[in-house]
């Protein structure tokens, strides 16, 4: 199997996988990073979604043979429990999601959203996070999550 | 009086104990799936104890380790397992109490308790739970004597508490799917079409060809499964497996059927309750029917089920609704004793009822069965959730209904098509290594019935009376968040609003003219206010504001919910609110987030949901066929609860979809002036019925 080197939360990391491996799928089984989900594995929900090179995307359909040298940014690389991003902090402080498996992708979003436009509108907000699903309804909540992310990121620490 | 669950589970320790310094074990039988259920009931025991939130350790729920309290469905959990813990907290406290008192020689009242140490006058005693533990047994049975604190002296109860499973969510882990296994097998299942499919042929060779890796074929009955370490190969096998399977009476999906009235046409079994047929009268009358159509639970994750056998254990990670009434399943399944099989709860994705997690946890165990000593992770896919999941049943629903001279509804008849409801305890494994055994028919259970939850509409009606034909419907179907009950809301709420136009009424007058009940007037007056209301434009603009109102499941919470909408080519949401009174709330940000969550499921039920049977049963196998309410469609929505500290907490979290749809239809007739009965509310449905009148 070849060799593949791919920029992953900032670290490179480099391992054998077949290039017709979905990124998702290296994602888990190759490099243990259960952040990014699996949905729909059709580019349909969100649940497996991760920045590539700062752009939101699904990674269950992308095969990672065609990812050399791109740089990938998901959950893990947001935060950690004892340094969480802003937005991770904001959706624990707005208790924004139910079960939480749509929230790995929708959080990565919202950092490629909040990178481009730090002070987004709740409907800016909803429009790009539309192609993410939640089943449970806590659509409200995220919003107001990342808008409080949103507020306190624009606050110069 | 020892609560049901407690009774069942007549040992103190088994609920609660203090193993080390400074910790509490608490131990439900209930499971987490995303709805807050641990944090409530910690929030109930720490309060009872008096020790603070972070002392307890709430064991995950495992066979052996936790109480059987059955599954966790209905919105039940904090009525019955709270009320249990509750009373397992109360006693516990109390024998600890004694124990501190009779040391002492005083009375236990004029003792405290203090984040768990016993309190004198102020004047902490040295003595606490954990000081007393090594000479308290609580191998005991309750005794049903200990009194649990009154309302006015909870603190940890009736606060906001942030949910204790969320926070590994926010930083990638927490579910099923992401346990570390060592060496594990990958395995994909390729779904018989219907019970009686058998297999024609299968090309393995084609198959392993297409898999471009190594892969074990499981092949038995009419049950296939592809196993390889490498989780591309089994995705590449399952896929191509499609290609090149063919059975023989593969079932067929009737699109036709995929209509609710459609019910009507199948076999039945009758059920009839309530008031006489009314007299003859000339007062005036009205008549109905509402539809809605099957709909998918569509769990964000696919199911997924883990299971090991080695030597003569089986071991099974699953993320089904409960773990005792699995193993049973899997006792039955495997032909091993349930003491040989262990179950551990792990979380997985919101299930809303019975999805296809007890199926994927079968087919682990089934495949383990037959490969000892490999871990197997079987992972659905899209297509399998969609299309083999349990749905939830179409309802067909016809009322009619008198009003005397005042227009006051005085006679009510339901008659209810419905397919089953609950439809546990077996797994689609089965059929398959037995093709031909047809599923057991549909349970009908004279006293309860999913179909019938709220079927007559929640106020003060002369006679009422209900017929129920419990179909057996062309798919599998069984419950889905709050079953019958929503639809027969989202029907009854029609109607009134329906009698209140013929008899002249504003729908919210109406309503309060007909309830005597000061609960339900309270949630009535209060969405009233919040609504706005009073300023309500006589309609037919294209604006429209509907309300809605029931007692859930005519003895539960009482939930008013308003929309505001505007109709366009299709439906947008404007706002949406909510009143409920839940009698005493644990969490309530808690039940805030779940009756919120309601909302906007019913939101999308009412406006996009149906799933379409076609080719080999269900046709609508992703989300591109399946939608469902998005970001950018959903309002922004005020939950309030009305404090009712003093009287016993009532279930939240299904109670808000009925009347939520019932407001959608509601507001929509006001926004169109003609009113549209059959869901979904879809941009065709609407054009249809504009043109039609
Ligand atoms: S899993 Fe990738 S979009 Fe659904
Ligand atoms: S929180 Fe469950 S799918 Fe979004």
């Amino acid at each position: 199997m070849p060799k593949i080197k791919l920029i992953v939360n900032g670290r490179e990391r480099e391992f054998e996988a077949d290039e017709r491996e979905t990124l998702l799928d290296v994602l888990r089984n190759r490099l243990g990073m259960t952040g990014s989900r699996f949905g729909c594995g059709a580019e349909q929900c969100g649940s497996c979604s991760v920045l590539i090179d700062g752009e939101d995307k699904p990674s269950c359909a992308i095969e990672v043979g065609t990812l050399k040298g791109k740089s990938i940014l998901t959950v893990e690389g947001l935060g950690t429990p004892e340094k969480p991003h802003p937005l991770q902090s904001a959706f624990l402080e707005k208790q924004a999601g139910q079960c939480g498996y749509c929230l790995s992708g929708i959080l990565v979003c919202a950092k490629a959203l909040l990178d481009r436009n730090p002070s987004p509108s709740r409907t800016e907000i909803a429009e790009a996070l539309s192609w993410h699903l939640c089943r449970c309804g806590a659509h409200n909540r995220i919003l107001d999550a990342v808008a409080l992310a949103a507020s306190r990121m624009q606050v110069p620490a | 009086m020892i609560p049901q669950s407690l009774q069942a589970n007549p040992v103190l320790e088994r609920w609660i104990s203090f193993p080390s310094p400074g910790k509490v074990r608490v131990a439900f039988g209930k499971v987490e799936y995303g709805q807050g259920v641990m944090t409530a009931l910690a929030q109930i025991v720490a309060d009872e104890l008096d020790v603070a939130m972070e002392r307890l350790d709430v064991v995950n729920a495992a066979s052996g380790d936790v109480p059987d309290e059955g599954l966790t469905v209905g919105s039940m959990s904090i009525e019955m397992s709270g009320a249990a813990v509750r009373a397992a907290a109360a006693e516990v406290r109390a024998l600890f109490l004694a124990e501190a008192a009779a040391r002492f020689g005083c009375s236990a009242d004029v003792l405290n308790i203090l984040d768990g140490e016993f309190v004198r006058s102020g004047v902490s005693t040295g003595l606490g739970y954990w000081t007393l533990a090594s000479a308290i047994d609580l191998k005991r049975a309750p005794e049903g004597k200990a009194r649990w604190k009154t309302p006015d002296r909870h603190r940890i109860v009736g606060k906001s508490q942030p949910r204790s499973d969320l926070p590994v969510k926010i930083f990638g882990g927490g579910f099923i799917q992401d346990i570390p296994l060592k060496d594990v097998t990958h395995a994909r299942v390729l779904r018989q079409p219907g019970y009686k499919a058998q297999i024609a042929t299968l090309d393995e060779a084609a198959i392993r060809k297409a898999a471009r890796g190594d892969i074990d074929i499981v092949r038995e009955g009419a049950f296939i499964a592809f196993l390889s370490k490498s989780e591309r190969a089994v995705s590449l096998a399952v896929a191509a497996a499609e290609q090149h399977v063919t059975w023989n009476e593969a079932r067929v999906g009737v699109p036709a059927l995929s209509e609710p009235v459609a019910l009507k046409t199948l076999p039945a079994t009758p059920w009839e309750g309530g008031a006489p047929p009314p007299e003859p009268s000339n007062r005036r009358k009205h008549k109905a029917s509402y539809g809605r159509p099957y709909i998918a639970h569509g769990s964000m994750g696919p199911s997924h089920g883990i299971a090991r056998f080695e030597g003569e254990t089986l071991k099974v990670w699953t993320h089904a609704q409960g773990v005792y009434p699995i193993r049973g399943m899997l006792a039955r399944i495997t032909g091993l004793p349930p003491e040989k099989i262990q179950v551990e709860h792990t979380q997985g994705p919101g299930c809303y009822g019975h999805n296809g997690a007890d199926d994927a946890t079968c087919d682990a165990a089934a495949i383990a069965m037959r490969r000892p000593g490999q871990t197997i992770r079987v992972q659905w896919r899209r297509e399998d959730e969609f299309g083999y999941e349990p749905l939830g049943t179409a309802m067909h629903i016809e009322l009619s209904g008198e009003i005397d001279s005042s227009g006051r509804l005085v006679d009510f008849s339901s008659e209810i098509w419905s397919g089953p409801h609950v439809s546990r305890g077996t797994a689609l494994v089965e059929a398959a290594l037995a093709p031909g055994t047809p599923p057991p028919p549909p349970m009908i259970i004279p006293f309860f019935s999913g179909g019938r939850l709220n079927a007559t509409p929640s106020y003060d009606i002369a006679a009422t009376r209900i017929k129920e034909n419990v179909v057996t419907p062309p798919m599998r179907t069984s419950s889905l968040r709050g079953l019958g009950g929503p639809v027969n809301t989202y029907a009854c709420e029609c109607f009134i609003d329906e009698m209140a136009g013929i008899a002249g009424t504003d729908p919210l007058a109406y309503r309060l003219a007909m309830t005597s009940d000061p609960r339900a007037v309270a949630v009535l007056e209060h969405i009233g206010v919040l609504s706005g209301w009073s300023t309500r434009s006589a309609g037919g603009s294209g604006e429209g504001l509907g309300l809605a109102y029931c007692r859930h499941r005519d003895r539960g919470a009482y939930i008013a919910v308003a929309v505001s909408l505007v109709v366009e080519k299709e439906i947008r949401l404007q706002r949406m609110w909510c009143v409920t009174d839940c009698g005493l709330v644990i969490n309530p940000d808690g039940a805030k987030n779940q009756i919120e969550g309601g909302m906007i499921m019913a939101a999308s039920w009412t406006l996009k949901e149906q799933v379409r049977l076609g080719g080999s049963g269900i046709a609508s196998t992703a989300w591109d066929d399946y939608p469902i309410l998005r970001f950018n469609e959903v309002p922004p929505i005020d939950v309030e609860l009305i404090d009712q500290r003093n009287s016993a907490p009532l279930g939240a979290g299904e109670i808000s979809l009925g009347p939520t749809m019932a407001a959608i239809a509601n507001a929509v007739a006001h926004a169109l002036g003609v009113r549209i009965r059959d869901l979904p509310y879809t941009r065709e449905r609407i054009a249809r019925q504009l043109l039609s009148n």
